[in-house]
């Protein structure tokens, strides 16, 4: 990853609809080939700032970019290098997974054989000729995605892409956006589940109330707010202890380990949840 | 080019499984067909089901269709979708619309079989009918984008397609609602449908199906600007 080249800037977006400021001027970076996310409760303004990056809403104020170009001013090439899983997947009910597929790749310009390559790669090459209101949430959901994926777009952007799904249907959602990273695209991903963007971001952005109260990557954030420093013991007789994270510590857990005390050992750095709470005093959903 | 066709394709598609949509299509031409074949009243004017029912037809079938489809797409937020896909407004409207005016000329055709127009009179009743289908094309669209979904389409079309829809049948009775009727383009393309055989257009005929058509691209721009397509 070039950390030079940015895809993605933001520079003091305000956003107001009525009398009401939904964001309260955001600067942001995503660079390119990463997996940002931005993360806040609903309601926090995600959805409203994803609309301002793909040039779907002008900002009251200040200045989006989408590769340097103002996101007001985006052309056909500019969106055809962008890929998007709305919140709403937007998907034809009546059609079946691969007509809804066909109807893009003809807009797009991509070759049947991109169809049945996406179909496979998200599982849905062998329900392909099922329609899209008899599909379950998380199939609609993977089709969302291959949808998104279809003209390989430089950048993707997903808005809480796994949102009311089961953790399975979840985690093969997670290897698709993985796998997509792989490939180098770019990944703008909205979220309120704190264990995604943990597990999938590169840098991650809090987001409360229209204001950035926290960016950086999920575990430097941890650790930065990692103020108790403690290491938590359970022995293998149920007893708990807690001990300083430290030097002072080091020969007890030792001491511990060589009798084969030890049944787990955990350190109290705090989780993108714990932070979130202790920044704004209310959780991420 | 590819867009309108893409957006064409996916409607001729999507509406064969579309019942709301399929019996629009497909219910006045059949009450023709059977009222034309098996009604015979003495006195009753030649052609009389056939002129009624392809009035009623054009103020209905391209008015529901049309403001259905797009506000539909919006509720379900596929409209957004195709926007950020690089299909623009226009290509979209024009996919749609030529795809229920294609759609609405085959019922058009059903009706000038029916009424057994032939030679010059078939083509003439044909193009009554294309001006007639565009024009509520076009009113279809206004309450599409006007709406932001389909009950709210739905509660402005109906009360829109009875006025244009019902006035032409209403004004055979009463002269009063004749006289209103006269402003609408649906009664005007009543009144040249009935004279098909002996074309008289006069200027009343063309300056009011006019008006309607630009007062309703002027409420479209507005509509537009409001509430945009997606």
């Amino acid at each position: 990853m070039n950390r030079e080249e940015h895809i993605v800037t933001l520079k003091n977006i305000r956003q107001s609809f009525g009398v009401k400021e939904v964001l309260k001027g955001i600067d942001l970076k995503v660079y390119s080939g990463e997996i940002f996310g931005l993360l806040g409760p609903s309601g926090a303004g995600k959805t409203t700032l994803i609309k301002i990056v793909t040039g779907q809403l002008k900002p009251t104020d200040g200045e989006a970019e989408f590769l340097g170009k103002n996101t007001t001013k985006l052309s056909s090439a500019d969106y055809k290098r962008m890929g998007m899983m709305l919140d709403n997947l937007g998907l034809y009910e009546r059609l079946s997974c691969y007509d809804n597929m066909k109807l893009f790749a003809e807009i797009c310009g991509v070759s049947r054989k991109r169809i049945e390559e996406v179909l496979h790669g998200v599982g849905l090459w062998e329900s392909r000729k099922l329609a899209v209101s008899g599909l379950s949430k998380g199939m609609r959901g993977r089709l969302a995605f291959a949808r998104a994926i279809l003209s390989e777009p430089q950048m993707l952007f997903l808005d809480e892409p796994t949102s009311g799904l089961d953790p399975a249907t979840a985690e093969g959602i997670h290897q698709l956006i993985l796998e997509e990273k792989e490939k180098g695209t770019t990944i703008f991903l909205t979220t309120h589940n704190m264990f995604e963007a943990q597990k999938l971001c590169d840098h991650v952005a809090l987001l409360h109330e229209g204001s950035i109260v926290e960016y950086g990557e999920p575990g430097e954030i941890c650790r930065r707010y990692n103020h108790e420093n403690r290491l938590q013991i359970r022995l293998t007789n149920g007893e708990k202890m807690e001990l300083i994270n430290g030097e002072a510590s080091a020969r007890q857990v030792m001491e511990l380990l060589q009798k084969g005390e030890i049944e787990t050992i955990h350190s109290t750095e705090p989780n993108m949840e714990t932070v979130f709470m202790e920044l704004t005093g209310r959780r991420l959903v | 080019m590819t867009n309108i066709l893409a957006i064409l394709k996916k409607q001729l598609k999507d509406t064969f499984k579309n019942k709301e949509i399929l019996i629009q299509f497909i219910l006045f031409p059949v009450i023709a067909i059977i009222m034309e074949n098996a009604i015979n009243i003495e006195g009753m004017p030649e052609r009389f089901f056939v002129t009624l029912f392809a009035t009623m037809y054009i103020g209905m079938a391209p008015l529901i269709s049309m403001a259905a489809i797009i506000a539909e797409e919006k509720e379900k937020n596929t409209l957004r979708v195709l926007m950020l896909s690089n299909v623009k407004p226009a290509e979209y409207l024009t996919g749609t619309g030529s795809y229920i005016w294609l759609i609405c000329m085959l019922g058009a055709i059903v009706f000038a079989v029916t009424g057994k127009y032939e030679g010059k009179a078939f083509w003439i009743f044909l193009a009554v009918m294309a001006v007639g289908i565009l024009a509520s094309l076009l009113i279809g669209a206004v309450i599409g984008t006007f709406s932001r979904n389909q009950m709210m389409a739905t509660s402005i079309t109906v009360p829109v397609m009875m006025v244009f829809a019902f006035l032409p049948m209403l004004s055979m009775f009463n002269e009063t609602i004749a006289k209103v009727a006269k402003f609408t383009y649906s009664q005007q393309i009543n009144l040249l449908i009935s004279q098909v055989e002996n074309m008289k257009l006069e200027s009343t005929n063309v300056v009011v199906i006019a008006f309607n058509v630009v007062l309703a691209a002027v409420l479209f721009g507005y509509a537009y600007k409001k509430s945009g397509l997606a």
